[in-house]
């Protein structure tokens, strides 16, 4: 059988010419080359786990955004934008410029100086062991779990947009990551992060340009949208005064309290996938911009991908569907959305660069789950649960082994899920149990000296269960939802605002009334952890130009700007 | 830890490059035989100039990240 019969497997929704398949070869031979490159300089746990801690502030920073924007990230928000509108870009603006600078200018300060390795390693600081061993569990668990599912939604995207058999994705993408990773470890996942962050807008940006271009532009484009659904796809605030006055079924207080409040700033001040990155900056100035530097590259990422889902949706002859009707009735699904205005614009060459930033985005969302579970595995349960006299050349060996068992995992997780689809919808429910509580229990370690071992741990275990009875209430019996989501129109996206909401608010109430019934634990032990305790070493003498707060407020206005223009 | 003499940049720079190169060649072919059925907005050639676009500014970051002027930087030399 020829290798060709092997990777082809059914009809594609594209065609790859030669030179599109020399330009994946070639992505896929430099990643394994930096991997190589770098094998030799990852032989301690510092440089292993934390890339030596000597990232600049534009490598962390862009590294940071590259963790987050995988492949299923860009086609599913695009799809997304199909849907729903331009209500999309909330995702991307409220849902996360707030939370990235509030990382940078009030919380890294703690992380970073308390030199921890990973956000468990900051809990056992503040609270205790009880903490970190729930944070570190959950989220070693949850994340490869996570990785599997979205190596089987990216094996399956290649399978209906190229054709590819499933198993050679799933094999060839996975074994790519575990040799570039365990050769050099989170440095290699960092440049590799990188490359990839380039490759994406490389190979994304000419469908807004073209389709602009086609459109007539954006005022145009939005008259074309009015006439095919409705004016409320292109208003990002004005249609979110009442649950039934926009297509996504949702109130503002959603989307400012749930959303920007507390979804947003759990997933990126705490989800230690993204917070790696930062934690390997090379001095606090670093640390604190990498963050800021992320948050405006994030403000543009809607070009590349809520801007395609609003093009399909005024320019595509044909109407795009939910998943469930079109496999029924062999039609296109709003996910389709990107890879079919990939293949209206771009001829050979093009489209093998889109296709190449497609794999690039889903590489590097699995490289950042699988070094997160590594460093998290090998320094929060491993070494304090199992082995804690090992040496530092044994725990790195030990990370090199996680790397290649937690990739071996994940494909068993992708093969468990294509043999039954609904453990999808399961896992992707229980991540989110876990963001908004973390966030609540950290925020409150970081700025409330009060707050006690008992109280942190009660807090996250309660604001956790919270969450999945509230899932499994609605499960149960879905006229549940009008509690939860304070409306019965609410969709799913809605759901979990609200119930990321009142997850948060178990884990604030019962942190504060167990430490208020607690014995507080004693200044000293505190210094370098929370606020009010620990003295910020100020950032040198630089230019006001140079420094975090300059940027982050250059930030801020822009975001301010983006939201009164398209409100 | 050993010093590194190749940046991340230049491998960056190398990808532009070589991507550029190819699609600007395959814009050059497509324009010397048009396709049967060509994509929307063919007559605009955004192989030929994006190609180009990213071919040049790779050649700029591989030229400004070489590994023998990132050598030089480090011995202090540049």
């Amino acid at each position: 059988m020829t290798l060709a019969l092997v990777v082809l497997s059914s009809p594609s929704l594209v065609h790859l010419a030669p030179v599109d398949m020399v330009i994946i070869a070639f992505y896929f031979a430099l990643v394994l080359a930096i991997g190589a490159y770098l094998k030799g300089q990852a032989n301690t746990g510092e440089d292993f786990f934390m890339a030596g801690r000597e990232m600049t502030a534009w490598v962390a920073g862009l590294s940071f955004l590259s963790a987050n924007l995988g492949a299923l990230e860009l086609m599913g928000w695009a799809g997304s934008a199909y849907q729903y509108g331009i209500l999309a870009t909330h995702w991307y603006w409220i849902g996360a410029i707030p939370a990235m600078l509030f990382l940078a200018l009030v919380m890294m300060p703690f992380y970073y100086i308390s030199k921890t390795h990973s956000v468990p390693g900051y809990l056992k600081l503040r609270f205790g062991e009880p903490a970190r061993a729930l944070s570190a569990i959950s989220f070693a668990f949850m994340t490869v779990l996570m990785s599997g599912v979205n190596m089987f939604a990216m094996a399956k995207v290649m399978q209906i947009v190229l054709g590819w058999d499933i198993n050679f994705s799933i094999w060839v993408s996975s074994l790519t990551v575990a040799v570039y990773v365990t050769l050099g470890g989170l440095r290699s996942a960092i440049f590799n992060e990188v490359l990839q962050f380039f490759l994406i807008w490389a190979g994304a940006l000419l469908i807004p340009i073209l389709g602009l271009y086609e459109a007539g532009g954006w005022t145009s484009l939005k008259l074309q949208i009015a006439q095919r659904a409705s004016e409320q796809y292109v208003h990002m605030w004005a249609g979110l005064g009442s649950f039934t006055d926009n297509p996504m079924g949702i109130h503002w207080t959603g989307i400012v309290f749930g959303l920007g409040a507390i979804i947003s700033m759990g997933y990126w001040t705490t989800d230690f996938l993204v917070v790696q990155r930062i934690l390997a900056a090379k001095d606090m100035r670093s640390a604190e911009l990498a963050p800021i530097i992320g948050a405006g590259f994030k403000m543009m990422v809607p070009l590349i991908v809520i801007l395609p889902g609003l093009l399909g949706l005024g320019l595509l002859p044909m109407k795009l569907v939910p998943e469930s009707v079109a496999t029924v009735t062999h039609g296109y699904s709003y996910n389709d959305v990107l890879p079919l205005m990939l293949a209206r614009y771009c001829g050979p060459g093009l489209l093998g660069l889109g296709i190449t930033a497609l794999i690039a985005g889903f590489m590097s969302g699995m490289a950042g789950n699988v070094s997160a579970f590594t460093t998290v595995w090998t320094y929060d349960i491993y070494r304090p649960l199992i082995n804690s006299k090992g040496s530092d050349h044994h725990y790195v060996n030990m990370g090199r082994w996680t790397t290649v068992i937690g990739v071996l995992i994940s494909v068993g997780t992708a093969y468990l899920v294509m043999r039954s689809a609904s453990i999808m919808d399961y896992v992707q429910a229980l991540f989110s149990f876990f963001i908004a509580p973390l966030f609540g229990t950290v925020v409150l370690g970081m700025l409330w000296k009060r707050a006690t071992g008992p109280g942190g741990f009660w807090g996250l275990l309660c604001g956790t269960l919270s969450s999945i009875g509230m899932w499994a209430w609605v499960k149960v019996d879905p006229t549940a939802l009008r509690y939860v989501a304070l409306s019965p129109h609410a969709k799913a996206l809605a759901q979990d605002m609200y119930q990321a909401l009142w997850s948060f608010v178990v884990c604030v109430i019962v942190t504060v009334a167990v430490s208020l019934a607690t014995k507080p634990k004693p200044d000293s032990e505190l210094t370098g952890l929370v606020y009010g305790q620990t003295e910020i070493p100020p950032i040198e003498n630089v230019p006001l130009y140079q420094k975090p707060i300059f940027w982050a407020g250059v930030v801020a206005a822009v975001f301010v700007v983006l939201n009164i223009i398209f409100w | 830890m050993a010093q590194r003499s190749v940046s991340i940049w230049f491998f960056i720079g190398l990808s532009l490059l070589v991507n550029g190169v190819l699609i600007f060649g395959a814009g050059l072919y497509e324009l010397a035989h048009p396709p049967a059925n060509p994509v929307v907005l063919f007559e605009v050639h955004a192989p030929i100039w994006w190609g180009g676009l990213l071919a040049i500014l790779g050649a700029i970051y591989c030229y400004y990240f070489s590994p023998v002027r990132e050598r030089a930087r480090k011995a202090g030399t540049a």
